[in-house]
């Protein structure tokens, strides 16, 4: 029998017992144990724990006691949130004597669906960035290309999964931090509506701009996941809720829009081609494709800027004061930077974001979705801090958040799915942004979708 | 305070502090300000340009 490769394939070999948590479980750990080395995903692995929890596990579901389709399922945590017992390290010597006194909700979540925590992967240090390169523990790297990033901030999460150490992440994204490295890894990265899912006991970056979201293999398993941090048990979940039970809608009766002015305007050439090739498989399987304006695009990037720095600044202010040592030079400074903006210009980005919500509502108004890129570059080298985009040199953080923080601002739920990949066979991810406050209608245009934006290849 | 003056005042202060390093991403912070502040949405208090009807709202256009 293959070994399954999706939580929902999974789910069905544990509830029928082909399989056990105990095997997969350790399967999964002796694939860190083989590529944690090379690859620096997890900056700590919960071997005995995870072991004792997938004996529990199919002792429970022996006894006729099955949670639901995370029950058994190895999933690694973003070294953000706090897991009771252990340290949250944010990637930083700023936390390295710190221990978790009680599970993040989100945790208890998963906890309670029967997940099992194979340990916490490495990150951006306190999710500043989009690479992983500025961590405690040194970079995470890409599964396919050790030379290249995973993506950040959660880029050992995207690792992780991409890389067969688990089957699904717990991520967070204040810019992009969950669909960058999910696009760059070849991965679904979901980030729900904002404030839907609560970011308690989770090491914040922006208190009004951070999300928590998996990052999985497919839709379904972004859907499951989800169901979960809502605490929708598989039951409810059958009568309308996330989870894209049955056939999904018919790809003829959706309407998606493209936002192209700005967010399609500065991208890497075979990411542009790989894009529009899936946008013509979508066309062929019959989904209505229009072009659709959101006038001021162009000033998220400021509005983002002013609203981080400042709401990051004042969470670091005391320690960037007492231990400016103990953060990684780039992250210092980058934070430091945020102690310098005037409240005058804070208060005009808070402006700007409701203007940059309500245009996006605007786009949302006749369409099921907007699509768009997830990001305009394939995974970048470590180490390089431009990039080249047809003549324009550009700095690759700057790039990298270009087609993802808006939806942070405006709070749309959001989803990059892959799309293709380069003729280097390098992933490129697409997204899908849905209407206010409503995931679930999101998750069900993605899994009628999925199939048709992936796979592809840049020719 | 205007962005050149806020941006003398932030690289003096960056300097005091040992933090040379700061100067071109504050520099760089001050283009994205200049463009905040000169954004054609921004309110005013004279009451000229702080309509909320430059702000396209389809949700007030539904109700």
């Amino acid at each position: 029998m293959p070994e399954p490769q999706t939580i929902a394939a999974l789910a069905r070999a544990i509830k029928s017992r082909e399989t056990t948590a105990e095997a997969v479980v350790d399967r999964c750990l002796r694939r860190i144990a083989e590529r944690n080395g090379t690859l620096n995903a997890f900056i700590t692995v919960f071997e005995n724990e995870a072991r004792e929890q997938a004996r529990d596990a199919d002792r429970e579901i022996a006894a006729g006691r099955y949670l639901g389709p995370l029950h058994g399922v190895p999933v690694s945590v973003k070294d953000l949130f706090d897991i009771a017992g252990t340290k949250t390290t944010a990637a930083s010597r700023v936390r390295q004597d710190h221990s978790a006194e009680r599970d993040a909700p989100s945790i208890a979540a998963l906890r309670d669906a029967g997940a099992i925590f194979v340990g916490k992967t490495n990150l951006h240090e306190f999710a500043l960035g989009t690479t992983n390169e500025d961590s405690a523990y040194g970079p995470a790297r890409h599964p396919l290309d050790p030379s290249r990033s995973p993506g950040g901030s959660s880029g050992g999460s995207a690792a992780s999964v991409a890389d067969a150490m688990c089957f699904a992440s717990m991520g967070s994204d204040t810019g992009g931090s969950i669909r960058i490295p999910a696009a760059v890894c070849g991965l679904v990265g979901l980030k729900p509506a904002i404030g839907e899912l609560t970011t308690e006991g989770v090491v914040p970056l922006s208190t009004t701009l951070d999300h928590i979201g998996p990052i999985c293999r497919t839709v379904e398993d972004a859907a499951i996941v989800y169901d979960a941090l809502r605490g929708v048990s598989r039951t409810e979940s059958r009568g309308g809720a996330a989870r894209p039970a049955g056939a999904p809608p018919d790809p003829r009766a959706i309407r998606l829009a493209i936002p192209r002015n700005y967010f399609l305007s500065l991208l890497d050439p075979q990411v542009a081609s790989t894009f529009e090739s899936a946008c013509e498989r979508l066309r062929q399987a019959g989904v209505m494709l229009d072009d659709v304006p959101i006038p001021h695009a162009g000033d998220v990037a400021a509005i983002y800027l002013h609203i981080v720095l400042t709401e990051a600044a004042a969470y670091h202010a005391k320690t960037l004061e007492r231990r400016p040592e103990d953060y990684t030079p780039n992250v210092r400074i980058r934070l430091e930077m945020g102690r310098y903006i005037l409240g005058e210009d804070y208060a005009r980005a808070r402006r700007g974001r409701e203007l940059i919500r309500r245009e996006v509502n605007a786009a949302l108004q006749d369409v099921d979705a907007l699509l768009l890129p997830a990001l305009p570059i394939p995974a970048p080298k470590i180490g390089v801090p431009m990039v080249k985009i047809g003549t324009a040199e550009e700095p690759v953080r700057n790039v990298m958040l270009r087609c993802t923080q808006a939806f942070n601002v405006s709070g749309h739920p959001a989803i990059s799915i892959p799309c293709g990949a380069t003729i280097d066979g390098l992933p490129v991810g697409a997204q899908l942004v849905g209407a206010a406050n409503d995931t679930p209608g999101l998750l069900r245009i993605a899994a009628a979708v999925e199939r048709y934006l992936g796979p592809g290849t840049s020719r | 305070m205007t962005v050149k003056a806020w941006l003398e005042m932030a690289i003096h202060d960056a300097e005091r502090r040992g933090l040379p390093e700061l100067k071109p991403l504050l520099e760089a912070l001050a283009k994205a300000t200049s463009s905040l502040r000169t954004a054609e949405w921004n309110a005013d208090a004279t009451g000229e340009f702080d309509s909320e009807s430059r702000i396209p709202n389809p949700e007030s256009r539904n109700a």
